[in-house]
Order: C-alpha cells, then structure tokens, then sequence
C-alpha cells in the first residue's frame, strides 16, 4: 500500500494533488466528475469580500500549449460562498483551501477575518499575484515590501494557516519568497499566471480587451520547475508547485525538485478527471518504482 | 449528466471547408436537448490545449451529428479525422432552446447564418415534431457557404436561402431577407444562430414587432462547464446587468435578456 500523504507542518493532506484556484470554480462543479474526497485539496475560486464583475470578454486566448486569460477575478463574494457553497463543499474529506484576494491589504484581511468564523476551511491562499485586475498587472506580488505588508497584516487577522502565491513576474522570486516568509506566511504557493498578451493581426488590436492576460498551462512548466527549485533551496517553509500540471510525471517533476504538494489548474479546464487521474499515475509510479511513502521523493533531485 | 466519454465517427461529409460528422454516442443522442454543445478534444497532446465547442446539429437513436466550418488551428485538425477515429466528447452541455408544446400549430422561424445554421436542423426537427411549422431562413457567403440546402429541403422544411453575392437565393443578409419577408407573415417565435452582427439586427426587428426571439450566442470556450468564467456574454438576469457564463446558462438567451450594445464594438 502506497502512502501518498504529504505532512505539509501545519495541515496533512492524503495526497500531494490540489485543484488550483480559478480552474476548479468553488469545487462542487466536479462532483459528477470525480469523486473529490479522492482530493488532496481544492482550492476554490478567488473571493473577494463583495460579488466581483469580472472583465469584459473576450475573456481567453489559446497560445501554444498555453491558455491566456483575464477573467478578473468574477466571483460570488465571502457572504454568498459561506452561505451557499461551504456547507456542500465541507461535506467531502479532502483540505478546502479559500484563494483569498483584495483590494487592498484591509480587504484581504477582511475576507479572512469573516470566513475565521465558517467551519470546514483547512487554509487560506493569499492571491496577491493575479495580473488581471489592476493596470499593466500591478499586483502586491510583485516586490517585497508590498508582499510583507499584506502578508503580515493577514498572518495577525487569520486563525488559520496562510499559503502565500507568488507572481513569476519578477526578476528573483526568492526574495519574495523569503519577504513573505519573514511576514509570516506558513507555505507558499508557485505561480500564479505569467503576463502575457496576444494581437489580432487583421484589426491590429489586442485580442483580449484588457490587452495583457496571465498565461498558465503546459508552456509555463519548464519556467516554474526552475523557479520552484531557487525558492525551496532558499527557504524553510513549504512549497507548493503549480504550472502545466498535466500528468503524474509533471507532479513527479516538481515533488522531485523540492515541491512539497502540486497545483493542478488549466488541466481541469480539459479534462474534468485530471485531478484524479494524476493521483492515480502517483500510485502507479511509486509502486513500480518501490517507493511505499512519496514524502520520500521529495527533494530528491541529484545533481551528480 | 455531463460525461466525458469516446465516441467514434461513424460517418464523414464534406463540402470544401464545411464538415458534418456522425459521432456514435447513444448517451448523448438520448440526453440531448436542440441547442445543447459538445466539447471536443482536439488532440490527445497539449497542442492544441483546449477542447472547442460544437453545437448539437440532430441526432438518432445512437448517434449525434455536428457540423462545423474550418476556422482555426482546431477545426483543421479535427477536418483531418476519419471514420472508425475515435473522439474524447464531453456532454450534453448548455441549456438550448426552449421547445414546447406551446408552440403547436404555430408559424416559428429558425433563421440562420454561415456554421451558425449548426444546431437550427436539430431545433426544426424538434419544432415540427411539436406540429410547429418551421420556416427555415438560411443564408451564407455564397453558394458554396449553404451546402445543407438540400437536406432541409429533403426534409420538407419551408426554405428561404440567402446569398451575400447574390449566387444563389436572395441577395444579401438573411436578416435583411427575414426583415422582407415578415412584411407577409407573423411568426410566433424566431430562433437564431450566426454571427453577432446578423443576430444583432433580428433582434431589433423582431422587438420592433413584438415577436419573441431566442439566440444561441458562441463564445471561446475553457471548459464547457462553468469552471473557469471564460465565456461570459453581458446578460440583464434579475433585472440587473452582468457578465454570465454563456456556456452554463445558455448559450441560448431571449432578445430581452442579451444586451445588445455589446456587441456594437
């Protein structure tokens, strides 16, 4: 028997797979898909205090291997999601991990000090690098003191475990790695969407309104390998891997070079198993391999 | 219930770079409504990544139909499939056109345009078999842009075809022939599928004349199923305006619910 239980410090998961944020909706949607307590953890989609419009479409380009989007955070708000969603969400025995997002540092704070209150949350994952809501992508993210500050003051509002996602749109991501964990984040989370865009040639406008886009999928894979890498040789706190996720063996990549759990995002978008399927390709290698515990793995990475 | 599942292609028609397919799937062929989309996997490798969304065009007792135009990297490749290839679908999907017994013994137009006459052969089947009876308004490019005009004539629907060029049936817009030809008569209901623009002048003469109309409105699509808020279109729901997942709640919306002035850009 084939343990895959990954010990996170603050919060045991069966399994090292998490649905990401923004590809999983509030997690229910895959229930006729997939049985979710097969999960290690999902990760539902961004909330911000208030309902949130969302940006105007056209909303998605495909790239090569790729998808840009700027959906812009749409989404039903902390009140609506307690309500409505939790309670069905917090039947399954998997980590139910809120994505968190804000305005403003207050407002992050807010949305975790409302959802203290609600049962059933294991985690809280600060959004503070999703490129698609401010101008030009301009995220708190994006430099060390901006991630301290929104991470320290949510650290002292929250009674849970923080999980910190990082932008790969900076020049070393390490620093802000080690800003958000002198802040006191409890893990961190790599990446959320590179900046992208796309043009029309025919009308020579960009193809997505909002000109730029975030870019996830296969493409982004070999990027986030080396930045998760950097990161867990700089720091003490847990990574969690998350680009182009679509099969075990990309899982494997990440848990290998050091990740401690995976994100698994536009693969969900494709097919609704992936998830689980990747679970069960976890399994498979480890058992082809003699590996009984896949904590085993990781960090594993010879250089020799 | 939504599955993912194989389905073979059991038949292949074409007419230069319009495609119609049998898929074999006795699931879905039970379970799908007119208006109602699959999602199609394109390839079994990232490339191209995402699945892309074909209307129900009719179906049998075990198998669907659907007909697609080439336009991209997507519909190229699956061009390129052959009977006995298999196909990864997911579906039914979307909510479709309402059709009711309401609508027995009434006049009922479905007007469409270019790959957009797609899920209106399957919607005029269900119509008459209601006892609506179903004008059909077809009209594309050109002549060689309508090549399911002989199939709804052999089906006995009432055709009107039109062509930009003028090379076959009337010349210019279907809507501008709708417009023409509803100097003569009444319909109860129109139902449209085409390009924004087409879609966007129905609505306005049919509000003009107080005739209910529905349109299945076409969006890139991530999923198909709710998740990832790609393919939001501006709806007026419960009175208010927002952006709604047309792949969800429609794709097909009433003229009063879809706020037109989006799509003047």
């Amino acid at each position: 028997m084939t343990d895959l239980s990954i010990d996170l410090g603050f919060i045991k998961l069966k399994n090292p797979v998490i649905a990401s944020s923004g590809t999983f909706g509030y997690g229910l949607e895959f229930a006729p898909f997939i049985d979710l307590n097969k999960l290690g953890g999902i990760v539902v989609k961004g909330l911000y205090f208030s309902p949130r419009p969302g940006n105007p479409p056209p909303r998605l380009v495909e790239a090569a291997s790729g998808l840009i989007n700027a959906v812009g955070l749409q989404g039903v708000g902390v009140k609506k999601f307690s309500e409505e969603i939790l309670p069905e969400l917090r039947k399954y025995n998997t980590a139910v991990i809120v994505n968190v997002c804000g305005e403003r540092d207050e407002e992050y704070a807010s949305v975790v000090e409302f959802l203290d209150k609600e049962e059933g949350i294991s985690a809280y994952e600060l959004n503070i690098s999703c490129p698609n809501v401010d101008k030009d992508g301009v995220c708190p993210a994006l430099n060390p003191e901006t991630t301290f500050s929104v991470v320290s003051l949510v650290k002292k509002s929250s009674s849970r475990p923080i999980i910190t996602k990082l932008s790969p749109n900076v020049t070393d991501i390490a620093e802000i790695a080690l800003s958000a964990q002198e802040a006191g984040t409890d893990a961190l989370s790599l990446v959320n969407t590179f900046l992208a865009m796309a043009v029309d040639v025919e009308t020579r406008k960009p193809v997505l309104p909002n000109v730029f886009g975030g870019l996830s999928g296969p493409a982004i894979k070999p990027l986030v390998l080396r930045m998760v890498y950097q990161v867990v040789n700089r720091v003490k706190i847990p990574v969690i891997g998350i680009g182009g996720v679509l099969s075990a063996k990309d899982a494997l990549e990440y848990l290998i070079s050091g990740a401690k759990a995976v994100e698994v995002g536009t693969a969900n978008l494709i097919d609704p198993e992936a998830t689980v399927k990747i679970i069960d390709g976890l399994t498979e290698y480890c058992q082809k391999n003699g590996i009984n515990k896949i904590e085993s793995i990781i960090g594993t990475l010879k250089r020799s | 219930m939504i599955k993912d599942s194989q389905a073979q292609i059991i038949d292949k028609k074409s007419w230069n770079n319009y495609y119609l397919f049998k898929l074999e799937s006795p699931r879905i062929a039970t379970q799908a409504h007119p208006g109602q989309f699959i999602m199609i996997r394109i390839s079994d490798h990232p490339y191209p990544l995402l699945r892309r969304p074909f209307s129900i065009h009719s179906k049998d007792e075990k198998s669907i139909d659907i007909f697609f135009q080439v336009s991209g990297l997507g519909t190229d490749i699956l061009s390129q499939k052959i009977v006995h290839d298999t196909l990864d679908i997911l579906g039914p999907l979307g909510k479709g056109f309402q059709v009711g017994a309401n609508l027995k013994g009434k006049e009922v137009v479905a007007a469409g345009g270019g790959r957009g006459i797609a899920p209106l052969y399957f919607l005029a089947q269900e119509l008459s078999s209601h006892g609506a009876s179903v004008k059909v308004f077809y009209g594309g490019k050109s002549l060689k842009d309508i090549p399911l005009k002989e199939k709804f004539e052999s089906e006995g629907f009432d055709l009107y075809c039109s062509t930009d060029d003028g090379s076959f049936g009337f010349k210019g817009f279907i809507s501008d022939y709708l417009k023409a030809e509803l100097e003569k008569f009444t319909p109860s209901r129109i139902f449209s599928c085409g390009p924004e623009e087409m879609m966007k002048k129905i609505a306005k003469f049919a509000t003009e004349k107080d005739i209910p109309a529905d349109f299945s409105l076409e969006s890139i699509m991530g999923c198909g199923f709710g998740v990832c808020w790609g393919c939001v279109k501006r709806i007026r729901k419960n009175g208010e305006e927002e952006w709604v997942k047309i792949c969800e709640e429609g794709p097909v919306f009433s003229s009063e619910e879809i706020i037109w002035a989006e799509y003047e850009k």
